[in-house]
């Protein structure tokens, strides 16, 4: 097996992949189907969450232990379909057809048979050891929909299996399904499609003689005919002629069906899917009157409703912040308090240099603790519940609209909202937009928004000083700085946008297991990335901070800090140490002036403004790390060069229009 | 009476019939600048030609036939005005009056070759919607096609409305999808094939994504994107 060195997880020296594994086996199927609670099931708490090699596409991988085998398990990425070329289709499909696991399991969603089967023959294709793992079954009883997965088994000619992974039901069969499969390798039976395209296929399968691929030959053919670039280019390197001929038969296709051979090939698939879930799919008929409304059909008409609709996501997403922030307060209270036993975690700045270090690199490691755990752990387990349970999709709905303000569509309301957590995990998760100028647009934005430390810092120095309807107002203001910002970006950053195309779930109640793993996949980083950042960062300001460095630096800055944003001379350095961790700036304040009583040092204006600037100024040097490791080192600089600047002008125009009114 | 004028008088009866639910003499007069006597003269010899359904004192409705002739006036209106504007760069406001005359005269293989040339555009340049051509294609890709093989057509009888105009309680088969390639493809990959029966479960609100019921599944798409898949509704009396 290939090792992932790339991966972010082997960066905090952990193991990145299950070690001496007698058997792998995949998970594959669409999004919403249940396939991580049923690789949740099958793996327990051995889990190991990372990035495939050189991908910006995250990868499950688990450890199941049944009778005496060590088998890995890795979650494929949900997908529809291997045909649009995303990453995580090629991650998928190329896992499956080069590294050749001994059983895929592939998890379908009984309600949703014909698009899930439409899945299924795409993996046919690839002719893997496969299994079919019919999910939610119960849901479907209660829709009126009887499964045969008998006869389905007997028609794809794979073994079928009937779970309710949610409670548990059907995983031993599925395990004991997955053995014999592991055992026996069973070459799945082939589909035929229609006679004008199984021809062609049979065609371009006796060219491929002359070429040795790792792939199977009919998939390789099928994919020649889809005009597949990669697999286009692979072939062309070893014979030419192929593809030439291939092409022409791709062209008779087109010329007969008028379609893109793309379309065409879907439209075959959907038949063979049709054709299948007929035979094996009893519906109750429920009668002449109108059908009862589901809960869900209720719940939409409520989140879905002009009116109502936007006013439940106000409430969500608000109630959201509030009680984080309630919440997180004391609980970072707390902690502070806890920790303060320890060590001082005031900066030290005098003695020796490994003391200054060592309470630098505590103070960092203080702050890591007090600011992950109790804001933006439940800030993340809350949105993971409100996602696991489908409303994340009704917001994403209801606020696409504006979202075209901004170039983007409704799915980038998760990054947004996760951003107020953090950035770092928010410009992860900016991995869901389609097009790379979607991605670089929804990052941009997400470093606007203020993230928990930042919020610190407004709440420290504006909501404490001056009063909390000037917070607020830096909130909205915020807001509307990244719908005008978000307006010129959209303009400047070459590239195409396309428009939402979204799986609409039903609601239903959230998993337990889900939600963990989602609020661990997004809090990791924070471990990976900002604890390390934190810590050396913080150690190392210290070090600056007590050879001296403290004075040279602020006269510097001078003409930007005091003649242009009207701030203290010693708010240069404090801004520097910001760039570690915002809520530095408050901390060294502190330090600096001896006292926490900010407004006996700084008129109401500079609280503001100094909390404008540090709002917006740059992003902490975990973004900009995260920036640079998803988008490259050239965006990453420009982003932060464009938010230094912005800054600085906001920050003068904030200065001399309060003034005249404060 | 003239083409050109069965024309336009079926053009301004399309145009009175979507705002007024009915076009009035009076109304009519009004838009043609024509006394309305000479109106009333007009409507009843449309109506002999089975063009309009025409009552005195309440209006005149266009039969299918003369719809049919009032949506391709309309098609190549716009069309031609998409021309005008962004091809030999004519002011605005000019290029309305402009294709009003041209629209009567250009054949339909003037019209079908405008809207290659123009990469079959959705909108004029007033915003107003350009209904899908009435050839039995698929998509615009099988156009080009068709183009190339030479193959004769057939014309489609049945009536075609984006799905943006389904209303919550109708349903009717995918008939044609226009639009880049990837975003076709990512609709088929979903389910939404040619010939599928659809519905509309929601539409929100300031032309806001709809969320549309297709083989149980359901999916919120992009309002651009679902003005562009056209849908063939059932003939009266099938369920």
């Amino acid at each position: 097996m290939s090792g992932c060195g790339e991966c972010k997880a082997c960066q905090s020296g952990k193991e990145c992949t299950i070690k001496n594994a007698d058997y792998t086996i995949a998970l594959a199927g669409n999004a919403n189907v249940g396939k991580s609670v049923i690789f949740n099931q099958l793996t327990g708490v051995d889990q190991i969450i990372g990035n495939w090699p050189g991908k910006t596409v995250e990868r499950a991988e688990g450890l199941l232990l049944h009778k005496g085998k060590r088998i890995r398990v890795i979650d494929l990425p949900g997908i529809y379909s291997f045909s649009t070329y995303s990453m995580e289709e090629l991650v998928s499909r190329d896992f499956i057809a080069l590294e050749h696991p001994d059983a895929v399991i592939n998890v379908i969603d009984a309600s949703a048979l014909e698009r899930n089967l439409f899945f299924t023959i795409q993996l046919l294709e690839l002719s893997p050891p496969l299994m079919i793992a019919v999910n939610q079954i119960d849901l479907a009883e209660k829709k009126g929909m009887t499964i045969d997965t008998k006869k389905l088994s007997a028609l794809l000619g794979v073994p079928v299996v009937p779970t309710v992974a949610i409670k548990g039901k059907g995983i031993a069969d599925l395990t004991d399904a997955i053995t014999d499969l592991m055992q026996n390798h069973p070459v799945p039976p082939v589909l035929r499609y229609g006679k004008e395209v199984e021809e062609r296929i049979g065609k371009i399968s006796s060219l491929l003689e002359t070429v040795t691929t790792q792939y199977p030959v009919r998939w390789t053919a099928i994919k020649l005919l889809e005009r597949d670039p990669s697999i286009v280019q692979m072939v062309s390197e070893q014979d030419r002629s192929v593809v030439t001929k291939a092409g022409l038969l791709t062209g008779e296709i087109e010329a007969m069906h008028g379609e893109p051979v793309c379309v065409v090939m879907s439209a075959e698939r959907y038949q063979i899917a049709d054709r299948i879930a007929a035979e094996v799919l009893i519906m109750r008929v429920t009668g002449d009157g109108p059908q009862k409304k589901s809960m869900t059909d209720k719940l939409d008409a409520v989140a879905l409703h002009p009116v109502l609709g936007y006013l439940a996501v106000i409430a969500v997403i608000g109630g959201l912040l509030v009680w984080t922030f309630l919440i997180g307060a004391q609980v970072s209270a707390l902690l502070a308090s806890f920790l303060s036993q320890f060590e001082q975690y005031e900066p030290v700045v005098t003695g020796p240099l490994m003391d200054i270090l060592w309470n630098g690199a505590f103070t960092g490691f203080v702050a890591g603790v007090t600011l992950v755990i109790p804001y933006v752990l439940p800030f993340y387990i809350l949105l993971a519940v409100i996602e696991d349970s489908g409303y994340l999709t009704r917001i994403s709905m209801m606020l696409d609209r504006g979202m075209h303000k901004l170039g983007l569509h409704g799915k980038a309301i998760i990054p947004l909202i996760l951003g107020y957590g953090c950035n770092v995990p928010a410009i992860y998760s900016c991995r869901i937009m389609e097009t790379p100028k979607q991605k670089t647009l929804a990052a941009f934005l997400v470093t606007l928004v203020p993230c928990t430390a930042r919020t610190v810092v407004i709440l420290g120095l504006v909501a404490a000083f001056v009063n909390i309807w000037w917070a607020l107002a830096l909130y909205a203001f915020d807001i509307l700085l990244i719908i005008v910002v978000g307006r010129i970006a959209f303009k400047a950053v070459p590239g195409e946008s396309v428009g939402l195309i979204m799986e609409m779930p039903d609601y239903h109640v959230p998993s337990v297991s889900v939600v963990l793993k989602q609020t661990w996949a997004r809090t990791k980083s924070l471990v990976w990335i900002v604890f390390p950042a934190y810590i050396l960062g913080s150690a190392l300001i210290q070090a600056f901070y007590a050879v001296g460095l403290l004075n040279p630096v602020n006269a510097l800055l001078a003409p930007i800090t005091v003649l242009w944003l009207g701030l203290p001379a010693v708010i240069g350095i404090t801004l520097i140490f910001g760039i570690v961790r915002k809520e530095l700036t408050i901390l060294t304040l502190a330090v600096i002036f001896g006292t926490t009583n900010f407004a006996t040092i700084m008129s109401p204006v500079q609280l503001i403004v100094l909390a404008l600037v540090s709002m917006l100024y740059i992003p902490c040097i975990s973004v900009i790390l995260v920036l640079a490791s998803e988008f490259g080192w050239k965006k990453a600089l420009a982003i932060s060069a464009a938010e230094i600047v912005m800054a600085i002008a906001i920050g003068g125009i904030a200065f001399r229009v309060l003034s005249m009114w404060m | 009476m003239a083409q050109e004028q069965i024309e336009e008088y079926l053009e301004t009866i399309y145009d009175l019939e979507t705002r007024d639910g009915s076009a009035k003499t009076t109304a009519i007069a009004k838009c043609l600048k024509i006394a309305p006597g000479s109106v009333t003269e007009v409507l009843r010899s449309l109506s002999d030609k089975g063009l309009i359904a025409y009552e005195p004192y309440r209006g005149a409705t266009l039969t299918c036939e003369g719809k049919k002739i009032a949506g391709t006036i309309k098609r190549k209106h716009r069309l031609l005005e998409v021309f005008l504007t962004d091809v030999l760069k004519l002011n605005r406001e000019k290029v309305h009056d402009e294709a009003c005359k041209m629209e009567h005269t250009i054949s339909e293989d003037t019209e079908n070759a405008l809207c290659k040339m123009l990469d079959a555009p959705a909108h004029c340049p007033h915003g107003s919607p350009i209904g899908p051509c009435n050839k039995g294609v698929g998509s615009c890709a099988e156009c080009d096609g068709a183009g190339k093989t030479d193959m004769p057509v057939a014309i489609r009888d049945k009536k075609i409305i984006p799905i943006t105009d389904l209303r919550p309680e109708q349903n009717g088969h995918i008939a044609f999808i226009r639009g880049d390639c990837k975003v076709v493809q990512r609709l088929s990959d979903l389910g939404l094939t040619l010939g599928t029966k659809v519905s509309i479960l929601k539409k929100t609100p300031i032309d806001g994504p709809v969320e549309i019921l297709v083989r149980r599944t359901k999916l919120a798409v992009d309002h651009a994107i679902a003005d562009n898949i056209f849908i063939e509704l059932p003939v009266a009396g099938e369920p």
